[in-house]
């Protein structure tokens, strides 16, 4: 008897073990893999700078982005809608972790040209790493005619900035980035003005919803442009996906879109009400 | 002591049974297919676990969602983020019984496996048919079935309703071999 309730009793427990067991053996068996961590952030603009997010190999982006004037300048100017800063891009990714740009903005007509590179990703699992680092270099030509007088070089149009982008993806619903800003020009209009200018950048994203961020980003500068009286540029900002497209609608002190001159250039006190409403519209290929 | 022997004898037996009888892989491939009129959408996992217990005719999957590839990285992105979150649920498991799982032989047969399958954090009970073959040293398996993206509570947004389908076809090639610990 006593027999017979032991074989029943090991039958069972063998029989408990094989089919609990199958799954821990899977997980047992798992190799630990490299996890590269992906859309820190849903667009390669947080708000009006860079992300750290590149074009993929191949991806062609074109994307148009507008700025209107003040709101605060009244229902004559129509809060600021009669005048638009519009900016034609189009992006293209070299490989997956190079991506060049070239835009044209109807604010002072400057052209701009960019290159970005993911230098580190942020990793979890195997060679986990904490955070990604992008290298961005861009260079802006200021095309619009002098007035008299005031004639200029084309050297002494241009623009350089450099970037280093430092994010982290701290979980699915945040992100955050550091951005270290240099920026060069090369004509300095009085010469109280600096030729080089440091700042430094926040950003941030707060998922709402699948489909749908909230941004903000903030440069704080460390010399300024006394000549007009430049402020740091603060800008908020919402990400809305659909498939292809990602539709950014923007809050901004700046009207402007490119790095040497929202950083840099920025007059508008936004709580002040010198706030420009915008829209970035971008299609991927 | 003739209890005492019995029961070393059968947990031996249970044991050594349970680590010969066992057939495991790592690079199963697990793949799926979504058809519209305006686009196909494939994306292919090399790096599929499963096992089999052919003792018992049990069997369990484990697939990494990451490791679904897609030929636009676009696409992966949007999958892992919008459609199966995978960072709140990176894996999807398949636990079921293989039916008369005596009857496999060294040449193909098509055999029913009925279990549970989880997506996106969603049980649902599902039957498939399988081409398998099994020798001493493999178990082999292989084919196809569909699954409604409802039942694993994966929603597609209206502007690309006409891109993705609702049923989505998954097809699987699981060549275990004999699994020693």
């Amino acid at each position: 008897m006593k027999k017979i309730f032991l074989t029943v009793f090991l039958i069972l427990a063998s029989l408990q073990l094989s089919s609990q067991d199958l799954l821990d053996i899977l997980e047992l068996e798992a190799p630990v893999q490299e996890n590269i961590v992906s859309a820190t952030f849903k667009g390669t603009r947080i708000v009006n700078g860079h992300s750290i997010e590149n074009r993929k190999n191949k991806e062609l982006e074109f994307i148009i982005s507008h700025r209107f004037g003040r709101v605060n300048t009244g229902f004559e100017e129509l809060f600021g809608l009669d005048q638009a800063n519009i900016r034609f891009a189009l992006e293209y990714g070299l490989t997956d972790d190079l991506t060049a740009g070239l835009g044209r903005s109807s604010f002072e007509k400057t052209y701009d040209g960019y290159l970005k590179y993911s230098l580190l990703k942020q990793k979890t699992g195997a060679n986990a790493f904490p955070f990604a680092v992008s290298l961005f270099g861009s260079i802006a030509a200021k095309s619009q005619k002098a007035i008299a007088g005031n004639e200029r070089t084309f050297a002494e149009s241009l623009f350089y900035v450099g970037q280093v982008l430092i994010a982290k993806k701290v979980n699915s619903s945040l992100s955050i980035q550091v951005t270290p800003t240099y920026v060069h020009r090369n004509l300095a209009t009085i010469a109280a003005d600096p030729h080089d200018i440091f700042a430094l950048g926040f950003g941030t994203r707060v998922k709402l919803s699948k489909r749908v961020s909230l941004n903000a980003e903030y440069y704080q500068q460390f010399q300024n442009l006394t000549s007009i009286n430049a402020r740091n540029s603060l800008a908020f900002g919402v990400d809305i996906e659909t498939g292809g497209h990602v539709f950014q609608i923007i809050l901004s002190n700046a009207i402007t879109m490119v790095e040497k001159s929202f950083i840099t250039e920025t007059t508008g006190n936004f709580f002040g009400g010198d706030i420009h409403l915008g829209f970035n519209l971008s299609r991927t290929f | 002591m003739k209890i005492l022997s019995t029961f070393f004898l059968c947990l031996f037996l249970v044991s050594s049974a349970n680590a010969q009888e066992r057939f495991l892989t790592k690079k199963g491939m697990i793949s799926f297919f979504s058809e519209t009129p305006i686009e196909n959408i494939e994306a292919q996992n090399n790096q599929v676990l499963s096992i089999v217990d052919a003792n018992s005719g049990k069997m369990a999957i484990a697939i990494l969602m990451k490791s679904f590839m897609f030929k636009k990285a676009l696409m992966q992105e949007h999958f892992n983020e919008n459609y199966v979150e995978s960072d709140k649920y990176p894996k999807a498991i398949f636990k079921g019984d293989i039916i008369d799982f005596d009857s496999i032989t060294a040449s193909e047969t098509t055999l029913a496996i009925k279990g549970d399958l989880t997506i996106h954090g969603k049980t649902k009970e599902i039957t498939i048919n399988a081409v398998t073959k099994k020798t001493d040293e493999v178990i082999q398996m292989k084919g196809n079935f569909f699954i409604n993206l409802t039942d694993f509570d994966v929603k597609i947004p209206s502007v690309v309703k006409n891109n993705i389908s609702e049923k989505i076809k998954v097809s699987f090639r699981l060549y275990h071999k004999a699994y020693k610990k």
